[in-house]
């Protein structure tokens, strides 16, 4: 009964507020869900037939979820799925109501497979409610270091989460990320690893934002021969015998396109090769990620390739608008490593570009924005034609970039709006304008740039 | 003779969370921009330090197992000399995490005690994980002025009597979040829970390290004023959102 009015609660609450267009229906429903029936997660888990498979870690998580929803489609699943960014358990419990009938059980459940995307500091919580088949980890950097405490904590909380694991779930981790890796040692049931081998996209040394420098076995310092962004590269330990693990699922070769990337994957028994409408190393990252996790689904090469290339074809078209001539790509920056990574790609070719910054400082992004001071912003000297800043913390960014050996100082303008149209003005037609807000500015932006182009809003993407 | 600003930054591969690199950016470009050249020697562990040899010193904050590998440093290699070079008015500014070790000793969440170094009469304790963490943006007033930036720690600092703090907190926790405190100052020794990067947001201070730093060399030596307009609109923005939201935290 009490599962039944949970499910209505959530399902009406998520309808009201989309139709008032309230933040888009996420929190509410599974707030809601949650009060009337704090078991509604494991109940409703427990009949999804094909399992759960959790992504987490701090950068990636939501691309790498919907490339992962992509392929497991291709394989003839149904899937549910949390909204983008709604990963804390409340997330998981809308999702779970939303696509349930009222009575609570799930239309041909048998095939369903559920792909949640969960919070780095939610993943014990999301371990013990969906007892998960597969949990796939990216990475862990520094982020929002004011909301989630240390990343030796995070660590430490996905330690005992990993251990908490049953037998039979697998573990997906990047051997190039020193502190998911040593993961591998708590893991009860199967490991799988995946990392990146083609080292002619790294580069010679740990950028200054790096942060896990230090062997989790011993406390020494880490050796590199490869660096590909943040932290991540091929290390080893000299004082100990800790090192890279094989990977079994690899990409051997990422090449830079005109307006994305390709991949080269090797897994056991076959290759796939995708050409993804994303730019960076840290999308490629993202396409080996959900590939390995659909290994460890057991899912065959042919159906990862068909589902990683007609979801991604979808996907691209979704990142980019075209508002008054202009094209326009938007870039969430979330952390140091991440956004070095951005601006290293939107830079490689050398010709100057149109960007856009927004700094905010709400709880999702972060209350703390000393972290800007770890970018590398150098990278944007003598390549940038017109630079604009915004968010309520723009005067921090201006400040930032006034250290940036830069040729002069942006456009600084708080409002968001304002700011936009600025910058747009100041991008050419036929160019690209970059825009690269923090998360609830980003938000703001999808919104804004949604109107403008005449497009549905963004919540309303499947 | 030129003046040269040479500047010990203590542990910066440990010791560098935060935006410290913020810090460091700040002293050296205010220097440049005036003539006055810029040396920064990085000291890791092991490495010892000769205060003789620098104006300046800086030690920045870090995650708890960090610290606790810095501690051991500073009380087998550096702490004497660290001592020594406070005693004798020699410039320093410690942050967060270095902040800590600068006084007697941290007690961590756990209750294990780390011992400092001494060179301020204070001690800081953790009450324990279940406690709150003091996290946030803080104003503080300091010398008639303000001071912007954010802090972020579980430890609770006080001081000795007779030992001034750096500021009064206006909008934040400080030093324990009961006795309006911020900071410490022994000397011209600075310590403090500011972050953000604490210089470039504060230029004033900036200078007044830098001249501080200077004059045991170059007596009387003035700075020459600088374009700050952003750091000013920066530092007004941060008051501004402070004050606004700072209510509502605390
Ligand atoms: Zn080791």
């Amino acid at each position: 009964m009490r599962r039944i009015a949970a499910i209505a609660a959530a399902k009406a609450a998520a309808a009201l507020s989309q139709r008032l267009r309230v933040g888009g229906g996420t929190a509410l429903p599974g707030l809601l869900a949650e009060w009337i029936d704090p078991n509604i997660v494991p109940e409703m888990a427990r009949r999804l037939g094909e399992g759960s498979v959790i992504v987490t870690g701090t950068n990636g998580k939501t691309t790498t979820a919907r490339l992962l929803r992509g392929i497991v489609r291709a394989a003839g699943l149904r899937v549910v799925a949390n909204r983008a960014g709604s990963n804390l358990m409340r997330g998981i419990a809308a999702a779970l109501a939303e696509s349930a009938g009222l009575g609570g059980d799930f239309a041909g459940a048998r095939r369903l497979l559920g792909v949640f995307e969960v919070d780095e500091a939610t993943l014990p919580q999301a371990v013990r409610a969906l007892r998960p088949r597969v949990v796939l980890f990216t990475n862990l950097f520094r982020d929002q270091l004011d909301r989630y405490g240390e990343v030796e904590h995070v660590a430490a909380v996905w330690r005992d989460a990993v251990f908490a694991l049953g037998r039979s779930a697998t573990v997906v981790l990047n051997a190039d990320d020193p502190s998911v890796a040593a993961l591998a040692q708590a893991a009860p049931g199967q490991v799988l690893v995946y990392g990146v081998e083609d080292t002619s996209r790294g580069i010679d040394r740990l950028e200054h934002a790096a942060d896990a420098r230090w062997c989790s076995s011993c406390g020494g310092e880490l050796a590199y021969a490869t660096v590909f962004y943040g932290h991540l590269g091929h290390w080893s330990c000299p004082q100990c015998r800790a090192a890279r693990p094989p990977s079994r699922v690899v990409a051997t070769r990422v090449e830079p396109e005109a307006e994305g990337t390709r991949v080269a994957i090797a897994m056991p028994g076959a290759e796939v090769s995708v050409g993804l409408p994303l730019m960076g190393l840290y999308n490629a990252y993202n396409v080996l990620a959900a590939v390995a996790a659909a290994v460890a689904l057991g899912i065959d090469a042919e159906a990862t390739e068909r589902g990683l290339s007609s979801f991604t074809a979808a996907f691209g078209r979704q990142e980019r608008l075209t508002v008054g001539g202009r094209r326009v790509q938007v870039i969430l920056a979330k952390n140091p490593a991440g956004l070095n990574e951005v601006l290293r790609t939107i830079t490689a070719d050398g010709q100057q570009k149109d960007v856009a910054l927004f700094l905010n400082d709400d709880i999702a992004d972060g209350r703390d924005v000393s972290w800007i001071w770890d970018v590398d912003f150098d990278l944007l000297a003598g390549k940038v034609r017109s630079l604009t800043v915004s968010g309520n913390r723009a005067w921090d960014m201006a400040l930032r970039l006034k250290y940036a050996g830069l040729d002069s100082l942006p456009q600084v303008e708080e409002r968001a709006a304002a700011a936009l149209r600025r910058a747009l003005r100041a991008t050419p037609e036929d160019a690209t304008l970059y825009v690269i807000p923090t998360y609830t500015a980003m938000l703001r932006v999808r919104a804004l740039l949604a109107r403008w182009a005449r497009r549905p809003a963004f919540w309303q993407e499947g | 003779m030129e003046p040269n600003l040479r500047l010990a930054h203590l542990y910066p591969k440990l010791m560098n969370i935060y935006g410290d690199r913020g810090n460091i950016l700040c002293l050296e470009r205010r220097c440049r921009e005036r003539g006055i050249g810029f040396e920064v020697t990085e000291l890791g562990l092991g490495e010892k330090l000769k205060p003789k040899e620098y104006d300046l010193i800086f030690i920045g904050g870090a995650q708890d197992r960090e610290q606790r590998r810095v501690a051991e440093d500073l009380v087998k290699v550096k702490g004497k000399a660290l001592r020594e070079a406070v005693d004798k008015g020699g410039t320093l500014l410690a942050v967060c995490g270095g902040y800590q070790l600068m006084g007697r000793y941290y007690r961590t969440a756990e209750g294990e005690e780390l011992p400092g170094v001494g060179a301020f009469g204070l001690w800081t304790e953790h009450p324990g994980p279940a406690a709150k963490r003091f996290i946030g943006n803080v104003v503080v007033e300091w010398c008639g002025q303000t001071l912007v930036g954010f802090e972020n720690h579980g430890g609770r600092t006080h001081l000795d009597e007779g030992v001034e703090p750096l500021g009064r907190v206006v909008s934040g926790f400080g030093n324990n979040g009961e006795d309006g405190g911020e900071g410490a100052v022994s000397r011209n020794a600075y310590g403090t829970y500011l972050h953000g990067a604490l210089l470039p947001k504060n230029p004033r201070f900036a200078d007044h390290l830098i001249e501080t730093a200077l004059r045991r060399r170059h007596k009387g030596l003035e700075l020459t004023p600088l374009d700050d307009r952003v750091e000013g609109m920066a530092h007004a923005a941060a008051v501004r959102l402070t004050t606004r939201r700072g209510m509502i935290s605390r």
